[in-house]
């Protein structure tokens, strides 16, 4: 299985090379891409030179231009997947199905994914984006259990790729508007969600309290692990009740079911976390590269270590596991 | 982690422009360097971050398009759009991508206030300048440069732990 | 202006049991004034059970009332159990579809179809694929602001375009029930407690700000997407649906109030003053229209 690894900046294009990337994915520093924060992502000339430095080592480069095409404005992404092909981009990700009929039309020799913004959660929807558009691949939403990674892979029209390690969407990926709700920024238009324009981390006595726009999103006690204020991860108050009303702030990991992803015939492996820094690119992709060449006894003790990196330094398997519905 | 209280002690009588003067040398040595942390900054750049260690007597503001800093005595009022607060050795380790911010962050370590857009965009452009201070600062030292290199190093071993080494 | 525009009844998000259900039907079969209405469960599987038996009846009124109905499908599907139930609805014949999800699509290809918010229409292009491939209308998705409505209207504008102009906004739907979960269940064994909260389960910020509701594995917004001054203006751009999604008031008279704005009877802030006693105690919103923040209500008059 391949090992898909982010990169928000070209210094962590560079350690994810280092570490054992097999794949590398980063998208363009404007709208265009799910991780559009301030700082981040990479110029024109930056993807040339990262693509060109993966290439010399034998490590392809997936483009993201994953969120939803503004009308009047779809130059912008037209731009971007023809600079991605020109650029010599292993594989555009996309979400929006008339950017895929663009690409399919204007470069149908481009090899193009299907990003998990898309949400293709079963056999049918991956039928319609292989046969409309191309798609050689497909990222699967995080709303699937394991049984279901593996059917759905079974019946798939095209390669899956499935997130193992990273941030967690608790809702179905682009397909929510939760953040445009509060703040008007969204992940489909605007490539942000809970974007940080709109946080803000006040401290009241020993509590920290999270806000994003107008409303209160997390209070963490005096020690408590804190958290970035995404929406569904936040503590609210709900019939007579306080707690975590959608998902604790935990990262997903699923990293003990290597296995059965593998059996399933996933094609690869993906890490979240474009927007984290190289240092937590290195020492993820490391680890993880060292767990899937080990035997699956000692994988625990190896992952373990990267629980401290995580958003709440917790993790969780998520949709992945039956339960957690 | 954290500098001794007998440092912060041997350090509060200090005059302001004996910590002023060498950081302003400092910041001008780092943005020499990595021209493009100012790129990814953007209109970020504009804006004044105040970094506040909690283990010594000062707090520095910094205004990097403008190259500009000052030195305040702690406690004393600052104008600033964002603060972050820490101790000093772990903001350095910061800005060198040492460690990873979101994770210092979660473990409340490092507590930030202000404008998260410019916070976000500073660790952002840090993370890919690839800092090196005791390098960065030496190549700006002249022919002082292998006393810095040695200098900063040492200090660097004394207080990173071997993770973040 | 020519005919008046449609108005389309959306399909009821929340779980109304069986004869709550269908007798909300009747009514609006006999009484509303809206020329389309989408019936089915378009939120959660686990519910079909609860109305399939009056479905029929309900179906039968409506045609008989003069309504053109749409049967709308699941939005998140993947189940086998739900790709079963969504084949067996899509075996009917002669019926024209609300798709909820790509994977309907691909089923439909070549039969009469309708493109519901559920789906990403955030442009033109998508909107022509869509319509190329049998998509009567296309109702854009809720987050939309008037300036991309009106441009995707002015370069498709072959298309029949649709947006949502009464409800509550659909703003989330995850794998995961987060409406058992805080009623002490999980999904699997979730007694259908969503049943209890015919108009969603709030949710409030911890300083007990109301924020958002809770429908079984959606959330919805707490406030109500009330579009009223802006009708007129959707209507020059060429929009020619509009949508009322149910929520727990008397939908026959919010139908009689749009229709009357629509049909020029009723002066939009006339419409707008019935319409908050109509549906008292809940806030209007129409912040996403005017590209802000979804939960704000600008005033547009």
């Amino acid at each position: 299985m391949e090992l898909i690894c982010p990169a928000g900046t070209p210094a962590a294009y560079r350690e994810a090379l280092e570490a054992g990337a097999d794949a590398i994915y980063c998208g363009f520093a404007d709208e265009t891409n799910a991780r559009n924060f301030p700082g981040l992502n990479f110029s024109r000339k930056e993807m040339a030179q990262a693509i060109e430095l993966g290439r010399a080592r034998g490590v392809r480069s997936f483009i993201a231009i994953n969120t939803f095409m503004r009308a009047g404005d779809e130059r912008i992404w037209y731009d971007a997947v023809d600079d991605a092909v020109a650029l010599g981009a292993d594989a555009v990700i996309l979400a929006d199905t008339g950017l895929m009929a663009y690409t399919a039309e204007k470069h149908p020799a481009q090899r193009l994914h299907v990003s998990v913004q898309a949400a293709a959660s079963n056999p049918e929807a991956i039928a319609f984006l292989a046969e409309g558009f191309g798609a050689k691949r497909v990222v699967l939403p995080r709303v699937l259990t394991l049984d279901e990674v593996a059917a759905l892979t079974r019946k798939s029209a095209c390669e899956t790729e499935v997130f193992v390690f990273g941030g967690l969407c608790v809702m179905a990926e682009g397909r929510c508007s939760l953040s445009s709700y509060a703040t008007g920024k969204s992940p489909n238009m605007d490539g942000v969600c809970s974007p940080a324009s709109h946080v803000r981390y006040r401290n009241d006595g020993d509590t920290l309290v999270s806000e994003l726009g107008a409303y209160t999103i997390n209070r963490f006690g005096p020690g408590e692990a804190a958290g970035y204020p995404t929406l569904c991860k936040g503590r609210f108050h709900i019939a007579e009740a306080e707690g975590y009303a959608f998902e604790d702030p935990v990262s997903l990991d699923i990293l003990d079911q290597i296995d059965v992803l593998r059996a399933a015939g996933v094609k690869a492996l993906k890490i979240e976390g474009r927007q984290r820094g190289k240092a937590y690119v290195a020492a993820v992709v490391s680890t993880i590269r060292k767990a899937l060449a080990a035997p699956p006894q000692e994988r625990a003790g190896l992952v373990a270590s990267l629980r401290n990196l995580s958003e709440g330094q917790k993790t969780t398997s998520g949709a992945y596991e039956k339960r957690w519905r | 982690m954290d500098l001794s209280p007998a440092v912060f002690r041997l350090l509060a009588p200090l005059p302001l422009a004996a910590v002023e003067g060498p950081a302003r040398w400092a910041l001008r040595a780092v943005l020499d360097r990595h021209p493009a942390l100012l790129d990814r900054l953007g209109a970020h750049g504009e804006k004044r971050f105040a970094f506040l260690p909690d283990d010594l007597p000062f707090s520095f503001v910094v205004t990097p398009a403008r190259r500009g800093l000052s030195v305040k005595r702690r406690g004393i009022a600052r104008r600033a759009d964002v603060e972050i607060s820490g101790p000093f050795f772990l903001l350095l380790a910061l800005l060198e991508g040492r460690i990873d911010g979101d994770a210092v962050f979660f473990s409340r370590q490092i507590t930030v206030a202000g404008d998260t857009e410019a916070i976000v965009a500073l660790r952002n452009a840090m993370d890919d300048s690839t800092l090196d201070l005791p390098t960065d600062l030496a190549a700006h030292a002249g022919p002082f440069a292998p006393l810095v290199r040695h200098g900063a190093s040492a200090i660097r071993r004394r207080v990173l732990t071997p993770e973040t080494r | 202006m020519s005919r008046s525009s449609t108005l389309v009844l959306g399909p009821v998000p929340y779980l109304w049991e069986g004869e709550a259900w269908r007798d909300f039907y009747f009514r609006i079969a006999d009484e509303a004034p809206v020329d389309v209405v989408s019936l089915g469960e378009t939120v959660c599987s686990k519910r079909l059970h609860f109305f399939d038996p009056h479905f029929d009846a309900v179906l039968e009124r409506l045609e008989a009332a003069g309504k053109t109905v749409h049967l709308a499908t699941l939005a998140l599907i993947t189940l086998e159990r739900e790709r079963r139930a969504q084949d067996k609805l899509l075996a009917r014949e002669d019926r024209v579809f609300e798709v909820s999800d790509l994977s309907a699509l691909h089923k439909l290809k070549g039969r009469p179809h309708t493109i519901g918010p559920l789906v990403n229409t955030y442009n033109a292009a998508t909107a022509r694929l869509y319509a190329a491939r049998g998509a009567q209308s296309v109702c854009l998705p809720p987050e939309l602001p008037m300036t991309s409505i009106a441009r995707i209207a002015e370069d498709a504008p072959e298309v029949s375009f649709e947006v949502s102009a009464f409800g509550k906004v659909p703003l989330a739907i995850s794998a995961r029930c987060a409406h058992a979960r805080a009623k002490g269940h999980t999904k699997d064994n979730c007694q259908f407690v969503c049943a209890e909260d015919p108009d969603g389960l709030p949710v409030e910020t911890l300083d007990s700000q109301p924020f958002l509701a809770l429908n079984g594995v959606q959330t919805v917004s707490h406030t109500c997407n009330v579009l009223m001054e802006e009708l007129a203006a959707l209507e020059r751009h060429g929009v020619r649906r509009f949508r009322l999604s149910p929520q727990h008031c008397d939908m026959v008279g919010v139908a009689q109030i749009y229709r009357g704005v629509l049909d020029g009877t009723l002066a939009p802030d006339e419409g707008l003053a019935r319409l908050r006693e109509v549906y008292p105690g809940v806030p209007f919103s129409n912040g996403f229209i005017h590209g802000a923040v979804g939960a704000e209500w600008i005033d547009a008059a």
